[in-house]
């Protein structure tokens, strides 16, 4: 097939691209605010750092309504499975940044207790590292979204990579 | 009115001496008292509700684990406060790890519900008496008691982080030599 | 028909239905778990459930060199953290007799003030957006934004400070401190009774929080109530007044006290509290001592960078610092702070190892969290969640 007419095609792709830039600038977080990255992100959302010049004013505590979730802070093993259950019950197209080294990795809590890092039962995005990180950083792992959620076509969420993606972390 | 380390002492040894195995001076300069095990919630009531004592306020209880001290593996602390004089006070009990069970102080301060709570999900000892002795800080499932000296701070199993770069070569002795 | 329908409504009497205030929650500031049992819209009982971002600190401490353990005490209560590692910094000097400078707990008296007012802004501004009164939070974060800035002068850091080290304070206060200091006392109490305006005598939130989630002073002292909370029904306990640490004693303030110990009170017990800080920093600051900012003791206190690179004894005692072969003395300590919710106790056991052997938090929240069901029996799911937002609970001192 040559390029440009299976999949996406090129009468798609304009639209995606509208459609991605739509979704960029007017993204609906979920903050899943935890420990101290959670207080960074409250001076994110202040107005010193202000959040919402980049469309997220609304921000929404319900999953179903949410496109992006963003993990601020320890995730602890008994916390795991309500952060899953927090990533299936949102509607496509999603997206997950890691705040904090907590959440990408464990952090300083290298303990029974704390998981190292959300990666480890659902699919992250974007990482962010710091402890906490400044909210310039937390805006530039925003930014980052940004761009992944500009250029994300249409059918990626059918395409066999994202399919073989959520078997892997048991997600159906 | 000031209850001083001195007063203290002669006081105690006066009024209870049945409670006492032994006083001392702390380097903080607070009296510790050890008493039994049997006698610890008789022994929390006199200190409480005496009229030259009244150590009213439980600040915190917390649960040592001594692992090389035959007979004596876990002690429990009793920190105990009177704010009328500004004296603290020091009760600690030691029993051996193969019959751990103590008396639940929440009869007396209903703010040892969640203390004892925690030193039953951290070490293991049974409060007897205590209305709701679950865990509370670690998942429900857990079948170890994690403070215990025995276990390793980290999680075994984690695949991410290699034990040679961080000098953990598998001696998880406390000690550096 | 009608009657029909009028005794299925009967036979529906008598059964309590169950809610769950999930760990996560917009309104819960904090991950911790409620199960109410609730009779239309009154609650019956609570069960709550805590442990959902345990991480595990009495363990990490013992495995860590004692200057190493500062960075854990940060993330307790992570809103004034310059109080725990000041807290867990005068423990070790207990431990080992150190003397610390005048002005170096001049200025630790400062920095521990500043956490004080940050603390008790965020709280008061949360009871104010679970009102439905988001202005007073936007403006009192640009307020922390200021604080932020002063803890960055001293410390390099915004939130969790670690700040000072064993035996005083890593550097002297800087000039840019001092105007930023100065500006601040000039211009933060006129924008904080802006807030207080927004809130304090305002109709609609007095009759959302008066008499509400009320606990009388002898069930909050049964309770091992410390703090705020305690102060709000009416018993006037300060570990800084009671057992003075870091020069508190040459400082004059009141301690504000409330009459109820409903959230009306706790509100406004902060609220006076901030004032009182604000009198104590401007004191520390009228009066600080000239002198050095740190003791002498090269076992505890890093020396400083040039040195090190230039001198022996600078060298070797920082490589000892830093591995942590530093005999401490052996013994058991207690010492208590004045935390932002109330007494911080740390409560160190030492064998003369590198590493603690046994420390223990003694975190009010964590204590004073347990009476809360009793505190929302009988109230509307409403009035809980304000409740839960003036008790000041805060979830890494909660779990730990």
């Amino acid at each position: 097939m040559p390029e440009g007419y299976g999949g996406e095609g090129f009468f798609a792709t304009s639209l995606s691209q509208a459609v991605g830039l739509a979704r960029a600038n007017s993204i609906w977080p979920l903050p899943f605010a935890t420990s101290c990255c959670g207080i960074e992100f409250m001076a994110t959302m202040g107005t010193n750092y202000d959040l919402a010049r980049f469309g997220m004013e609304r921000l929404s505590f319900s999953p179903r309504q949410a496109d992006l979730l963003m993990v601020m802070g320890t995730i602890a093993k008994k916390m795991g499975p309500v952060l899953k259950q927090v990533y299936i019950q949102m509607a496509e197209p999603k997206w997950v940044i890691a705040v904090g080294a907590c959440a990408s990795s464990g952090g300083i809590f290298d303990t029974y207790s704390v998981l190292q890092g959300i990666d480890k039962v659902i699919p992250v995005d974007v990482y962010v590292p710091g402890c906490p990180p400044r909210p310039e950083q937390i805006i530039d792992g925003i930014m980052k979204i940004q761009e992944l959620v500009k250029n994300e076509p249409l059918r990626r969420r059918y395409s066999p990579e994202y399919q073989f993606l959520m078997e892997k972390y048991q997600i159906d | 009115m000031k209850l001083d380390n001195d007063t203290l002492q002669a006081h105690i040894e006066q009024k209870a001496p049945q409670f006492v195995k032994n006083i001392e001076l702390a380097l903080d300069g607070t009296l510790t008292l050890e008493t039994d095990r049997a006698q610890i919630l008789d022994c929390l009531q006199f200190l409480r509700d005496d009229e030259g004592l009244q150590f009213h306020f439980l600040t915190s209880l917390c649960c040592v684990h001594y692992p090389d001290h035959a007979g004596r593996e876990f002690g429990i602390v009793y920190l105990l406060h009177n704010w009328r004089s500004q004296t603290r006070l020091r009760v600690k009990i030691f029993f051996p790890a193969d019959d751990p069970h103590v008396p639940s102080a929440t009869a007396l301060w209903p703010t040892a519900n969640w203390m004892e709570r925690q030193e039953y999900d951290f070490f293991g000892i049974i409060f007897t008496g205590h209305p709701d002795l679950k865990r509370i800080l670690n998942v429900d499932d857990l079948d170890v008691f994690p403070m215990r000296k025995e276990y390793r701070l980290e999680d075994g199993t984690r695949t991410d982080k290699d034990d040679r770069f961080f000098g953990r070569t598998g001696n998880f002795d406390r000690r550096f030599d | 028909m009608v009657q029909s329908y009028f005794s299925q409504i009967d036979s529906l009497e008598g059964e309590l239905a169950t809610l769950n205030l999930g760990p996560t929650h917009p309104a819960t500031h904090g991950i911790f778990q409620n199960v109410l049992k609730m009779d239309g819209e009154r609650i019956v009982s609570a069960e709550p459930t805590i442990g959902y971002i345990h991480r595990a600190f009495e363990k990490l401490a013992e495995h860590r060199p004692y200057n190493q353990v500062t960075p854990i005490t940060d993330r307790l209560n992570y809103c004034s953290s310059p109080i725990n590692n000041i807290g867990w910094h005068l423990t070790v000097e207990k431990l080992a007799k150190i003397e610390v400078p005048k002005r170096a707990q001049y200025m630790r008296v400062i920095m521990m003030e500043l956490a004080r007012i940050a603390d008790h802004l965020i709280c008061n501004s949360v009871i104010g957006v679970d009102t439905g009164a988001l202005t007073g939070f936007t403006y009192m974060f640009q307020e922390r934004e200021r604080i932020y800035e002063l803890y960055e002068e001293v410390c390099g850091a915004r939130l969790t400070t670690n700040i000072g080290r064993i035996g005083g304070m890593e550097r002297d206060f800087s000039t840019v401190f001092h105007e930023k200091l100065r500006d601040f006392m000039k211009t933060f109490p006129a924008r904080f009774e802006e807030f207080n305006n927004l809130l304090a005598r305002n109709r609609i939130f007095m009759d959302r929080t008066i008499g509400v989630g009320p606990i009388s002073a002898e069930r909050a002292m049964a309770y091992g109530f410390t703090g705020p909370n305690l102060r709000a029904a009416g018993v006037d306990y300060d570990v800084r007044v009671m057992e003075p640490y870091s020069s508190y004693e040459d400082f004059d303030f009141l301690i504000p006290v409330g009459k109820d110990g409903d959230t009306y009170d706790r509100f406004v017990v902060r609220q006076e509290e901030i004032r009182q800080s604000l009198r104590i920093i401007e004191q520390a600051y009228s009066k600080l001592p000239e002198g050095p900012y740190y003791t002498d003791v090269p076992d505890y206190f890093l020396p400083p960078k040039d040195e090190v690179y230039t001198k022996m004894e600078a060298l070797i005692y920082h490589f000892k610092i830093v591995m942590g072969e530093i005999p401490i003395p052996e013994g058991e300590v207690y010492q208590a702070v004045e935390g932002g919710n109330g007494e911080l106790g740390f409560y160190l056991i030492s064998d003369g190892g590198r590493q603690p052997y046994r420390l223990h938090f003694r975190r009010p929240c964590f204590i004073y969290y347990q009476a809360y069901p009793e505190m929302i029996k009988g109230s509307l799911l409403s009035d809980a969640i304000l409740t839960m937002s003036s008790m000041n609970v805060i979830a890494g001192e909660l779990d730990a």
